[in-house]
């Protein structure tokens, strides 16, 4: 039986080796493949500028969401708890839909593919991050804030120097989590147009007819992504937390 | 005149009562040692001067400002008041130096030079300016106490409070902070100590305060009350931390 799991993928690898597939869509050895490889990448652009902006923006949104719920007042509590878990609850999918199609008929603004994407993501997130700042935020002990109070230090300035700073070192790992996950996620900003990654992969399978070979490059371009990202934030954490030491 | 005035003072935790109309005055420069029994409220009664407790019933006036929840007389009487810690509760992002800083150059508005100046002048004063530059787990338990006593002077209090300041220190470490307190209060200032260092209590008490079950039990010179116990509860306690 475990034979068989193996063999099975295994099999069919090779046949799609024997011929059929079509590597000369990529081939970057031919100029017609190296054009197409670089239609592909260029979409690099516009994920990479998306995700980032929506990330900047979800960590200072989720924060501003997160504090409110630490506070000993209810009704504060009760707007981060309502933000989070009406935000949470609508898939990006609907969420980026919502923003291109609906908002302008709701508000009449209306907004271009890259900063609806932008948005749609960054609001998704922010009710993530805002989880993520609370939990990181409540971990630190409660002595930190009472000596901080001892010697007078306001509300914000005990946040500013006092907390944050460890709080955002103990979510570092969640905060890179959330960065390759709205990596992956900017892809669904394709439906309505936005030239990134899937976008580009999409319409090149349009002309091309090669969905197996160019979907696989498409793979290999986020693996690569998120591989550098993935690394960046290894090496920041370590940054981080050799300066404490 | 006293600097502090607790009158009635009363503090509950839900349905229990850690303070039951207590009521305490502390001069200017003297020097209270409380001790009690874990749980008798001597931690509470200090913590309700600063306000990191707010208590229910009574009054407490600090410097001739009552305290209650209006931020401007809170922030005064914090002003006044340092406190250090059992677990010290220093910044551990922070170096030594930068523990010492935050609060006069944030609240006081010092500028770097002079609260670094400050801050130095403390740490002598504490017997560890070489540590200045290292963060606080890179020190010892007594290393950390004395900081943490240092950034509490770097406010200029008129009064200080310990929470058992040596009660989270291995044996070795104990003598070196007691010394910095004993330094502390020949300087001549106000401290309110919680602890159950007996000799500590003897050399530099003025007043002893015993508490059990949120109540002053006995109170008065620590010559007297040592040698001559009013209530049968302080009695026995002393005998107990005494053989212990």
């Amino acid at each position: 039986m475990k034979k068989l799991l193996i063999l099975t993928p295994v099999i069919l690898l090779l046949s799609g080796c024997s011929g059929n597939w079509g590597w000369y869509v990529v081939d970057p050895t031919t100029s017609s493949g190296w054009t197409n490889l670089k239609f592909m990448a260029s979409g690099a652009y516009y994920t990479i500028v998306m995700s980032v902006t929506a990330i900047l923006i979800s960590v200072v949104v989720g924060l501003l969401v997160a504090l409110p719920g630490l506070s000993k007042k209810r009704e504060w509590r009760m707007f981060n708890r309502t933000y989070v878990e009406i935000v949470r609850a609508v898939p990006i999918l609907v969420l980026i839909l919502w923003v291109y199609y609906g908002l302008p008929a709701l508000s009449g603004i209306t907004l271009n593919v890259f900063w609806a994407g932008v948005l749609a993501l960054a609001l998704s997130d922010s009710a993530f991050q805002a989880e993520i700042f609370r939990a990181g935020i409540q971990s630190i002990a409660r002595g930190q804030y009472e000596a901080a109070q001892s010697i007078s230090l306001n509300y914000r300035d005990t946040m500013r120097y006092i907390i944050l700073p460890q709080a955002i070192r103990r979510i570092l790992p969640a905060l890179g989590n959330q960065l390759v996950y709205m990596l992956k996620m900017s892809s669904l900003v394709s439906v309505i147009g936005l030239q990134e990654l899937t976008r580009k992969a999409n319409e090149l399978v349009v002309s091309e007819y090669r969905p197996l070979e160019i979907y696989t490059v498409l793979v290999l371009e986020y693996l690569v992504l998120i591989l550098i990202v993935s690394a960046g934030v290894r090496w920041f954490e370590r940054r981080m937390n050799a300066s404490e030491m | 005149m006293s600097i502090i005035s607790m009158q009635n003072v009363s503090k509950y935790f839900g349905d229990f009562q850690a303070l039951k109309n207590v009521s305490l005055d502390v001069a200017l420069g003297e020097r209270v040692v409380i001790c009690g029994p874990s749980g008798s409220g001597k931690s509470t009664l200090i913590r309700c001067i600063n306000r990191l407790e707010a208590h229910e019933d009574g009054q407490i006036v600090v410097d001739g400002t009552v305290l209650s929840d209006d931020p401007a007389d809170l922030e005064k009487i914090r002003g006044l008041v340092g406190m250090v810690f059992q677990q010290f509760n220093l910044f551990p992002h922070l170096t030594v130096l930068e523990n010492l800083c935050i609060g006069p150059r944030r609240v006081l508005g010092l500028t770097e030079a002079e609260a670094r100046a400050r801050a130095m002048k403390y740490l002598e004063r504490v017997q560890i300016p070489d540590q200045a530059d290292k963060f606080p787990r890179q020190l010892s338990g007594g290393q950390q106490q004395r900081v943490a006593i240092a950034r509490s002077l770097c406010m200029e209090p008129r009064i200080l409070l310990f929470d058992e300041p040596t009660s989270a220190l291995d044996p070795e470490m104990i003598a070196e902070v007691l010394e910095v307190m004993t330094e502390l209060a020949i300087s001549g200032m106000t401290m309110i100590v919680v602890t159950h260092e007996m000799g500590f209590a003897r050399r530099v008490a003025d007043r002893m305060v015993f508490m059990d079950k949120g109540e002053i039990v006995e109170i008065g010179a620590p010559g007297d009350v040592f040698d001559a116990p009013k209530s049968q509860r302080f009695a026995q306690f002393i005998k107990q931390i005494l053989n212990h």
